[in-house]
């Protein structure tokens, strides 16, 4: 189950979306993102859709395997998705005790669901189609003007890169640290909610001496290859804009602007 | 036949002989510690390393062994300038290692493969690993992307160019490491342990590996283990316990020494283990036996063969 | 007290393309004092197969009996299980996590819902049978060498008194010594308490030192499940499945090859020193 979040994996295929420059996908996944806030209409949304849909189509990454990164947070969406339900006044349309869920609540939890799933789904898609180093390359490169305020930006991409190359060694190594507890016995899941916290104990310490360990031995590592920060460090893979992703620009800025027009001029019907 | 070499010549030639510097070369090292108690007030002096000497000369194959807890790690971590001598000096392709100016150099010289295979892999694909430390050099991309394939081809994984790290296995995973220090184009390289978190079948890709990058490039090659059976190919073996050089020759030279070998806790392999134990039972057998061949071979003349 | 597998089946990733099947259809029947080795290569299986012994991984099909009882019914008390079918992980030593090492090994049976003095009493025996020297206890556990760590984490396991003890690859990454030491005290145990020991291992020499008999899985399925001599007499199929014999059975397999009429049924040094001194001329 923990070995299911596809956030900060790399799915390895050959297609346009993994050919474009890193670049263009994080402002691309950007623009996506900030597009999801431009109105709460049903075009913005279907729009929006259709967006998503044809990135995950052309990104050649199963369905699936995208849909079962989402199981990890499914509940952080139904807990948005009944708090929403329950907290928004407006007309009531049922009733549970003390509780009322209203007709504006229940749209604004599945607009808020669609939201996330997008969300995520959008972010994914980046993720799954970009490795973390092409993914820090990109960001390195799209924030160098903030070099000129001491901003430590190739230090900031390097520590992103290396903590997405270890989240799946992590996650595997908390599982297994999770059975060998249970094998003396621990038990995680019976209990009011400090002592399930309190169960949590022998778990974290060794994740956390783990994770140390690891820093420690990477750090060495990377010293004994002659790492020695941004400075006169050359490229293996630099970035180089093709024709495919002034496309892509176009495109998305096209998007844009039918989310704007679709979130403002459109008269709304319910 | 007369040879007309004079003794001038001969004064030449050794002059020179004595200026060819190994490129490594260690002289009275001696690394201590101090420990400290959870207050932090000094409990003792560890001498991790204690007056080691060493001399490697280019395309020589190496072997330090000792159990664990006998130095050897901490004398590998001076070859790559990660640790200082406390005493004596270390000199690596004629640089010393405690000048910080030579540092970078020192560490492109001598690269250096550790232990874990998890925790030395930077890229989130091969190549991108492999790529790192040329990047860091300072390397054209162009010729990066040539030193990627050659180091990889080198270690027989580049048709796992494009893998995730995270799915090749133990073995595949310190080949990748290997070639990672290699695409640097280091005169020497060091293996700390390359092995020890490894299954028997990862041992022996990573042992071929090393043998074929000392055999085919010439490359001088530093393999730290305590797997003995690891060593029969080097040229020439120490071994380490209490962070001092206790033993040092040829495999054969060590493996002569069965009883001294197990008082240092270190495991004789099999077969020169059973030979050893033939041989004190009174078997006229030569000591030092290696392998399953020469066994083999010297028993021939000693057994009866089947009645024809 | 008898553990029965009784037709397992484990799939990986199941219903997704990368599917695979980790066990198939494994049946295998642990008697009361046994001292079993687990062979295969990596991803054979063997690591899953473990960890349903004590239920933390659950079948897709088949199931298993500890005493008569199926581990897997909705109401069996399965932490319980998990005190009687004691698991020791590889690379124990990296779940240690408590400020000492009595503290550590006490954790096990406070599980196990035992009494402070109980858990006390079984933790000091259990710290005795690991050959965890005393001035250890006290210390923290982080602080002692790779060797000990791993005793300690032996030793916690022990201290919830299992009658099964199931270790994968307790010698991994230590050096001869402490590899003939904790093997020696495994066999100590299993002799002295009668405790039933399976030892997963990739050294086929330990093996075949210390068990009486080998099972060895390849493919999720178990290929043979038979006294040392007879399994490795298989040494070439061993090797298409990426394992081996010990050293010692090759060298009487070439020496039969050279026309010597030798035992080829040799396992261990002891053994071969006895062959061929007895052939001598």
């Amino acid at each position: 189950m923990i070995r299911d979040i596809t956030l900060g994996q790399y799915y390895q295929t050959d297609s346009v979306v993994h050919r474009l420059d890193p670049r263009t996908k994080l402002i691309a996944t950007f623009a996506y993102l900030v597009s999801l806030f431009l109105g709460t209409n049903l075009y913005v949304y279907a729009l929006a859709f259709i967006f998503l849909a044809v990135a995950v189509r052309s990104s050649r990454v199963p369905v699936k395997f995208i849909v079962r990164g989402m199981k990890a947070i499914a509940i952080l969406m139904l807990v948005t998705v009944v708090i929403n339900m329950f907290v928004i006044k407006g007309e009531p349309i049922l009733t549970i005790g003390k509780l009322t869920v209203t007709r504006e609540g229940v749209r604004t939890a599945a607009y808020m669901a669609l939201r996330l799933t997008f969300l995520i789904m959008g972010s994914s898609i980046m993720t799954l189609t970009t490795t973390p180093n092409q993914l820090t390359d990109a960001l390195e490169s799209i924030l160098k003007p903030l070099k000129i305020f001491k901003f430590p930006v190739h230090e900031i991409s390097m520590m992103m890169s290396i903590a997405l190359r270890f989240i799946p060694i992590l996650i595997e190594e908390t599982d297994k640290i999770m059975k060998a507890q249970l094998a003396r016995g621990a038990d995680f899941e019976s209990g009011n909610v400090i002592k399930k916290a309190k169960s949590l104990v022998p778990v974290l310490v060794p994740l956390f001496i783990s994770a140390f360990r690891r820093a420690n031995d990477l750090a060495l590592a990377m010293e004994a290859r002659c790492y020695r920060g941004g400075e006169g460090r050359s490229k293996m893979k630099p970035l180089h804009y093709a024709k495919r992703d002034a496309a892509v620009y176009l495109y998305v800025c096209a998007y844009l602007v039918l989310i704007y027009v679709a979130g403002h001029d459109i008269p709304k019907f319910w | 036949m007369k040879l007309d070499v004079s003794t001038k010549e001969i004064v030449q030639i050794r002059k020179e002989t004595v200026l060819v510097m190994g490129i490594i070369r260690a002289s009275k090292l001696a690394f201590e510690y101090i420990r400290r108690d959870e207050e932090g007030n000094v409990e003792g002096i560890t001498r991790a390393v204690d007056d080691v000497d060493l001399d490697v000369q280019q395309g020589e194959f190496i072997a330090i062994l000792g159990h664990n807890g006998s130095g050897k790690s901490t004398l590998a971590k001076h070859l790559n300038a990660i640790l200082y001598p406390t005493e004596g000096t270390v000199l690596i392709d004629g640089k010393d290692t405690t000048e910080e100016k030579y540092l970078w150099d020192i560490r492109q010289t001598a690269g250096m493969v550790f232990q874990n295979p998890d925790n030395q892999i930077i890229g989130q694909i091969v190549e991108e690993d492999v790529g790192f430390g040329p990047e860091n050099l300072g390397v054209p991309t162009k010729e990066i992307w040539e030193r990627v394939e050659e180091s990889l081809k080198a270690v027989g994984m580049y048709e796992y160019r494009k893998y995730s790290p995270n799915k090749l296995s133990g073995g595949q995973k310190q080949r990748v490491s290997i070639a990672s220090v290699i695409a640097m184009h280091p005169k020497c390289i060091i293996l700390d342990e390359p092995t020890a978190m490894l299954d028997p079948s990862g041992r022996k890709e990573v042992i071929r590996a090393v043998r074929a990058l000392n055999n085919v490039e010439k490359m001088t090659v530093i393999l730290i283990t305590h797997y003995m059976e690891e060593v029969i190919h080097a040229d020439k073996v120490l071994v380490m316990d209490q962070g001092k050089v206790v033993m040092q020759g040829t495999p054969r030279e060590i493996f002569s020494n069965v009883e001294r070998l197990r008082e240092l806790r270190l495991d004789v392999p099999q077969i020169t283990l059973l030979a050893h134990e033939l041989k004190k039972a009174g078997m006229p057998l030569s000591s030092g036996i290696l392998t399953r061949e020469e066994l083999v071979r010297e028993l021939e003349h000693i057994l009866p063969k089947k009645a024809q | 007290m008898k553990l029965i597998v009784d037709h397992l089946t484990y799939e990986y990733n199941k219903d997704t393309t990368l599917a695979v099947k980790a066990l198939d259809d494994v049946s295998l029947v642990i008697g009361q004092g046994e001292m079993i080795g687990l062979i295969g290569h990596t991803g054979s299986g063997k690591s899953t197969l473990v960890q349903h012994l004590n239920a933390l991984l659950t079948p897709d099909s088949g199931t298993v009996y500890f005493d008569g009882e199926d581990v897997f019914e909705k109401d069996y008390d399965r932490k319980k299980l998990r005190g009687k079918v004691g698991l020791v992980f590889q690379y124990p030593e990296h779940q240690l996590f408590e400020e000492t090492v009595f503290q550590e090994v006490c954790y096990g049976p406070k599980n196990m819902g035992v009494s402070r003095k109980q858990s006390e009493l079984s933790a000091y025996a259990a710290l005795k049978q690991a050959g965890v020297p005393d001035e250890c206890f006290y210390q923290s556990p982080f602080d002692l060498s790779g060797g000990q760590k791993r005793r300690v984490a032996i030793a916690s396991v022990l201290a919830m008194k299992p009658e099964i003890l199931v270790l994968d690859e307790p010698t991994a990454g230590l050096d001869p010594k402490g590899r003939y030491e904790i093997l020696t005290q495994i066999r100590k145990l299993k002799e002295e308490n009668n405790v039933t020991v399976i030892l997963v291992s990739h050294s086929m020499e330990d093996v075949a030192e210390y068990v009486d008999r080998i099972v060895v899985i390849d493919h999720g399925k178990i290929r043979y499940d038979d006294k040392p001599r007879q399994v490795f007499a298989h040494y070439r199929e061993l090797e298409v499945m990426g394992l081996a014999a010990p050293q010692v059975t090759y060298l009487m397999h070439e020496l039969k090859e050279h026309g010597f009429d030798v035992d080829t049924n040799v396992t261990t040094i002891e053994e071969a020193k006895e062959v061929l001194l007895g052939k001598r001329m």
